[in-house]
């Protein structure tokens, strides 16, 4: 047993935490919540030169990592950092399912995505399908030699800014089935498909896509007719673990955020801090904190297990995570009192994100009503 | 014991709903409920159509212009506006300000200012927190140095909820600084066109412009808008307080929540399902419930007993924990529910003439969720009222 991290993963720890402390603090932040796109290529390209991106991927692919543990060093820093690009969306979820399926060519993409040039888009989720991977009611048709896609896309992350989507669709079955998903590399200015982006509350940009009879040729589907659902899931696992350790990350900061604030804020001439009241609830954040670090290696141990263990693994870490991280971002607002409420206090982001990663990939009842099913399993 | 309301307050009840269908503009109700951010021209409207009918300060006693009813009536009238998304009352004028006039002022400021309030003729706000005196608001720092028939003030207050809009604010500032805290502090009218003011913003985490910072500068103001005895100031800023806690439970906000709670997971589709029938969701919904009925019951029984006169003491401060957390909880549930469509920034949702995003319901979720975490800090954060509750009932 040994709880260490290893060299490689020590030093990518180390240099990625120096670049966002240097290039990330909430004046940068806050002028990228305010840009068009809502992310920063200059930090994106920075992150790409420091190895970020490749240290998601394993060495077949191009990277030099790509481990649940690697996933997990860098998403904690983004974190901490309260980091707004991207980086799940092309790369784990985009930059995953290319490499997890993709044939000689559409490989290549994953080599443009490591180096920083390419940015993607999944686009899976539909305005009813809530957080179950199995719901899609897009469908895919044969038309000669081409494929014609039609549908709608809810809440695409980064769909703006990705160069290509990757759309899931139907090719057979009923809406719900398991079989008959496929995948498509859609470019983004395909005819026929459309977007309406909009911010998000935490930070970045989304957008509902519509497809509207988009003509793709056969070969850009990713893998085989009707069968991506398994890929699909694989890939949301990683991005669980990611998100579950972008959660815990945040929660440190949140954490050390409101010590410091406890210890310097003076009320009835003395360090708020030193009233038992908030020193007992400061201390259960901190236990429950070190809960959600064990939480994080549990998942990330098991992203390479067989499917069930993994998803138990992963189903646990999300319930705990949200369940931690309400307490963590509530506490810590009311620790503050008003300054955590203002927009411009680094608080403020840190718990919206902490909060709003409970909308992506199931809440915490999803994650809980996912454990059960497991665990009885 | 008899849980059900009179015929009477019946009959009372029948009476509101009556009015707030005819004439609460339906619009006004919807961006209520929609959260959408209301201008001062549309508070100022919803205050006038009360005022017409009367109904503006059902607090202030009848000579002022108030409503003869008794506090299950005014219990009744809050909960039926919350239910029907009416725009909440602008309270610093009305319920902070004016109570103090009545009771400290002189008699030529009730004449001038209390109808002045009660036309909408002034716009006030409040000018009690600072950056360094929060909930420890006896220590503040804000000046006013008496110079022949003014006084000079310098400082700064913060968190001044709808100052952007306001006429006047009225202060508690410091006119003695060699005494104990308390006793150094003085209630001043300040007119917010006095040169050396300044207003700035402060925007939310949720992007709403609700409250702002005032500083002071050389700021002359007549003496004759000392309210009461100059270092007396205390002495009236806690008996406002005593006034800012009306409605304090949001029974009526709860209940509202709770409904719009379950239409959305009722809407919302989980593995086939409606999300109301998922075990997990409808057992956090139940225990939230429970909890709103009993506190609905809590509050009326504290509420009967102001009726028959006697003041609510400690109750107040266990009504506004209980009725803060139990709101939050509400809040929380209706992010969960509304699934991945939570998480669209809410100017991009509501405002506008856009279709919503996702489903209408969605679009506020997460904006209310984030905005209302300061119902259990400001008026005293629930921490303070825990304290209160501990040193009333326990001595400590």
């Amino acid at each position: 047993m040994n709880f260490d991290l290893t060299e490689e993963r020590q030093m990518l720890q180390d240099t990625l935490r120096r670049f966002l402390s240097d290039k990330y603090d909430t004046a940068a932040r806050n002028a990228i919540l305010d840009s068009e796109t809502g992310l920063s290529e200059d930090i994106w390209n920075g992150l790409a030169e420091l190895g970020v991106i490749g240290a998601l991927f394993n060495e077949d692919d191009g990277g030099f990592g790509g481990a649940g543990f690697d996933i997990a060093v860098v998403f904690e820093e983004l974190g901490r950092a309260g980091v707004v690009e991207p980086m799940l969306d092309t790369a784990i979820l985009g930059g995953g399912l290319l490499a997890a399926l993709g044939d000689d060519a559409q490989k290549e993409m994953v080599e443009e995505v490591i180096g920083g040039a390419l940015h993607l888009a999944v686009a899976h989720g539909e305005p009813a399908s809530r957080y179950d991977l199995n719901r899609v009611e897009t469908t895919a048709k044969a038309a000669g030699d081409s494929i014609v896609l039609n549908g709608r896309k809810a809440v695409v992350v980064n769909a703006e800014a990705a160069d290509h989507l990757i759309v899931s669709a139907r090719e057979s079955g009923a809406v719900g089935d398991v079989d008959g998903i496929s995948l498509f590399v859609v470019p983004s200015d395909a005819a026929g498909l459309t977007m309406r982006g909009y911010a998000l509350m935490a930070g970045g940009r989304a957008a509902e896509v519509t497809l509207d009879d988009v003509n793709v040729p056969a070969s850009a589907r990713l893998g085989e007719a009707g069968k991506a659902l398994p890929a699909i899931e694989t890939a949301v696992a990683a991005a669980n673990v990611a998100l579950a350790a972008e959660t815990m990350g945040a929660m440190q900061s949140a954490t050390e955020l409101t010590k410091d604030y406890l210890m310097t804020r003076k009320q009835f001439g003395r360090p708020i801090g030193t009233f038992q009241a908030l020193a007992h609830r400061m201390s259960d954040m901190l236990i429950e904190l070190e809960q959600a670090r064990s939480a994080v290696i549990n998942a990330a141990g098991h992203l390479e297990s067989d499917a069930r263990i993994r998803d138990m693994q992963i189903a646990s870490a999300r319930n705990l995570m949200g369940r931690v991280g309400r307490l963590v971002a509530e506490e810590s607002i009311q620790m503050h009192g008003g300054i955590a409420m203002t927009q411009e206090y680094e608080l403020a982001h840190i718990a919206k994100r902490i909060t709003m990663a409970d909308h992506r990939f199931g809440d915490t009842d999803y994650h809980l009503e996912r454990f059960i099913a497991l665990s009885a399993a | 014991m008899d849980l059900s309301y009179t015929d009477e307050e019946l009959a009372f009840r029948d009476e509101v709903r009556a009015f707030l269908d005819e004439k609460l503009p339906k619009e006004m109700a919807a961006k209520v409920a929609g959260r959408g951010e209301l201008t001062r021209e549309e508070m100022e409207k919803w205050h006038a159509i009360l005022n017409e009918k009367g109904w503006l300060a059902p607090n202030w006693p009848e000579e002022y212009g108030g409503c003869a009813w008794n506090a299950v009536q005014k219990h009744i009238f809050e909960e039926e506006c919350a239910f029907a998304n009416a725009p909440r009352i602008v309270p610093f004028g009305l319920s902070m300000l004016a109570p103090v006039l009545m009771k400290f002022g002189s008699q030529d400021q009730r004449d001038h200012y209390l109808p002045r309030i009660l036309n909408g003729d002034d716009w006030w706000c409040q000018g009690y927190s600072e950056p360094g005196a929060g909930s420890d608001l006896a220590s503040l720092k804000t000046r006013a140095v008496r110079d022949g028939d003014h006084y000079i003030v310098n400082g700064q207050k913060t968190w001044t909820t709808l100052g952007q809009h306001a006429d006047w604010i009225f202060c508690l500032v410091r006119t003695d600084a060699d005494v104990k805290q308390q006793e150094g502090i003085s209630f001043l009218l300040i007119d917010m066109n006095t040169p050396g003011i300044e207003v700035r913003p402060i925007i939310l985490l949720d992007g709403t412009h609700e409250v702002n910072e005032v500083w002071f500068t050389d700021v002359k103001v007549p003496v004759e808008n000392l309210v009461g005895e100059e270092n007396k100031g205390w002495t009236y800023a806690k008996y406002l307080l005593t006034h800012e806690r009306t409605n304090i439970a949001g029974v009526g906000n709860s209940q509202a929540g709770l409904e719009a709670v379950k239409r959305m997971a009722r809407a919302e589709i989980h593995n086939g399902r409606p999300l109301i029938e998922n075990p997990q969701f409808a057992a956090r919904m139940a225990q939230a419930e429970i909890d709103l009925m009993a506190m609905a019951t809590t509050n009326l029984r504290i509420v009967s007993k102001a009726a028959v006169g006697q003041a609510p003491g400690v109750e107040a401060s266990m009504l506004k924990v209980k009725g803060t957390v139990i709101r939050q909880e509400i809040n929380d549930l209706a992010r969960r529910a509304a699934g991945p469509y939570a998480m669209p920034f809410p100017s991009e949702a509501v405002e506008g003439d856009n279709d919503p995003i996702g489903p209408e319901y969605a679009g506020p979720v997460s904006a209310a969720y984030f905005n209302n975490r300061k119902l259990s800090i400001f008026g005293g954060s629930n921490e303070i009222q825990r304290g209160i509750i501990a040193k009333v009932t326990m001595g400590v």
